[in-house]
């Protein structure tokens, strides 16, 4: 048996990720979310007297601030195992993935350890973010002058 | 020729510690068990270094026996540089041997270990293994805490420890012969998988202590595993049957069966050289069923720098056959 055959032998074995019930999950948990966001957002404009960018910068703080709590309390990882693409993609995730880094380090010191791997995840979300910016802000001055 | 027979090689006598999940699973009964992760220490690594420290001090205990009684100590473990062994080891006056096959690392401390008493004039030595699912995970996948989605061929660092005591002197276990195997890469490059880049390297094993020691697998009452999974275990038994011919009527995996099918963070089935001698130990030689017993233990020899790289995984796999006496 060559590595090609071996290598349908094991997807003959491999069971099938069911991406449909992935997608609709997702697609009902980030939207649940985007619901919560928006009542508060509205409630900070209607009862707190903010404007609209004010209240939408409150939220972002307040969403992270929630899921590096959950993080660090132990069940947030359990969630994004099973809503999959619906928590780990909004800002809950990037929250996520930097306070789980930060808990795995806090022992092995606060440069080495804490310091060197507390991006070890987000690094590339902002990397590559910071690099899209920049393309996309070049584009929009060549279309919009 | 991979495979030899021993002449006087036994095993004395086993202790193991099993972690948290791993006591909710299967089996029952361990020597000992851990509530949480850390063990009453800081960090998950130095849980894993007082785990083994447990086991070894109570196999020394129960037997009354000092550090310089015993000849020889081969360890080995998942983390950088087999660091929790040596550090183990650094608690213990006795010489020491480091070994390292990923998940097969236990077999392989079985078969060094075996060498020193048949051919050293050894009288004794003491095998050591130990996992540990936090320290690994860190190790080879995410933080602990992050929650990535895994796909179900995925398989769970068993948690535990497990040291073994090997004498000359005859007891019911006796370890009958070896086959020292041959690293095999089938082109698997999924570390998410890997009951599937471990089994060719399982089954080639098992093919040539066959053939070596001119037996059938009919021979064997019971070919156990180590750390394939349940959908590793299939993988082998069809690679084996289309390959070879050969059907594996008596075959468990040990990872398949350590946890119960409700656990279901555990994926696919129990990782880790640990799997292996807790099963054993703990389940197939206290049902005294099984009389001629082949033990394959399985390592899938992967690094995450390579796996980055985009690197097939080559994987290794060492057998040693035990016999038990009424």
């Amino acid at each position: 048996m060559n590595k090609d055959e071996y290598q349908k032998l094991v997807e003959e074995f491999t069971p099938k990720e069911k991406k449909f019930k992935n997608a609709v999950l997702a697609f009902l948990v980030g939207g649940a979310i985007g619901i919560f966001g928006q009542v508060v957002v509205s409630i900070f404009v209607e009862s707190f007297g903010m404007e609209m960018k004010e209240a939408c910068v409150w939220l972002c703080i307040l969403m992270i601030f929630i899921a590096s709590l959950f993080t660090a309390l132990g069940f947030f990882d359990n969630w994004v195992s099973k809503c999959k693409a619906g928590l780990f993609l909004p800002t809950t995730g990037f929250a996520h993935s930097i306070t789980s880094s930060a808990l795995d380090y806090r022992r092995d010191g606060f440069i080495t350890g804490l310091g060197a791997n507390f991006f070890k995840l987000a690094g590339s979300v902002i990397l590559y973010g910071m690099v899209s910016a920049f393309f996309l802000s070049i584009l929009g001055v060549i279309i919009y002058g | 020729m991979a495979s030899k027979k021993f002449n006087s090689v036994y095993i004395l006598d086993a202790v193991s510690i099993a972690g948290p999940v791993e006591k909710r699973g299967s089996i029952r009964d361990y020597d000992f068990t851990m509530d949480d992760y850390y063990f009453n220490m800081k960090t998950f690594e130095q849980a894993e270094v007082k785990m083994q420290r447990v086991v070894m001090d109570h196999i020394l205990q129960k037997h009354h026996l000092l550090h310089s009684d015993i000849d020889i100590l081969v360890s080995g473990d998942l983390s950088n540089q087999i660091s929790v062994s040596s550090y183990a080891a650094s608690c213990y006056n006795i010489p020491f041997v480091g070994v390292y096959s990923a998940c097969a690392s236990f077999i392989e401390s079985l078969i060094v270990a075996s060498l020193m008493i048949e051919y050293k004039k050894k009288a004794n030595a003491l095998c050591v293994t130990s996992s540990h699912n936090l320290s690994a995970e860190k190790q080879f996948r995410f933080p602990i805490e992050y929650g990535a989605p895994k796909p179900n061929t995925t398989t769970f660092t068993a948690t535990g420890s497990v040291s073994v005591l090997l004498t000359k002197e005859p007891t019911r276990f006796k370890l009958e012969s070896y086959t020292i195997g041959t690293v095999v890469d089938m082109g698997c490059t999924d570390a998410s998988h890997m009951g599937a880049v471990m089994a060719p390297a399982a089954a080639r094993v098992i093919v040539s202590h066959l053939s070596e020691l001119n037996r059938t697998i009919d021979y064997y009452d019971l070919v156990l595993t180590g750390d394939l999974g349940c959908i590793g275990a299939k993988i082998l038994q069809e690679y084996l049957r289309r390959n070879h011919g050969i059907k594996m009527k008596n075959h468990i995996d040990s990872g398949c069966e350590l946890y119960l099918k409700s656990q279901e963070e555990t994926y696919s089935g129990a990782s880790g050289p640990v799997a292996l001698p807790l099963y054993l130990f703990n389940k197939v030689l206290k049902q005294k069923k099984a009389k001629r017993i082949l033990l394959v233990g399985t390592g899938s020899l992967h690094n995450p720098f390579f796996v980055n790289q985009k690197l097939t995984i080559p994987a290794i796999s060492h057998a040693v056959s035990l016999e038990v006496n009424p």
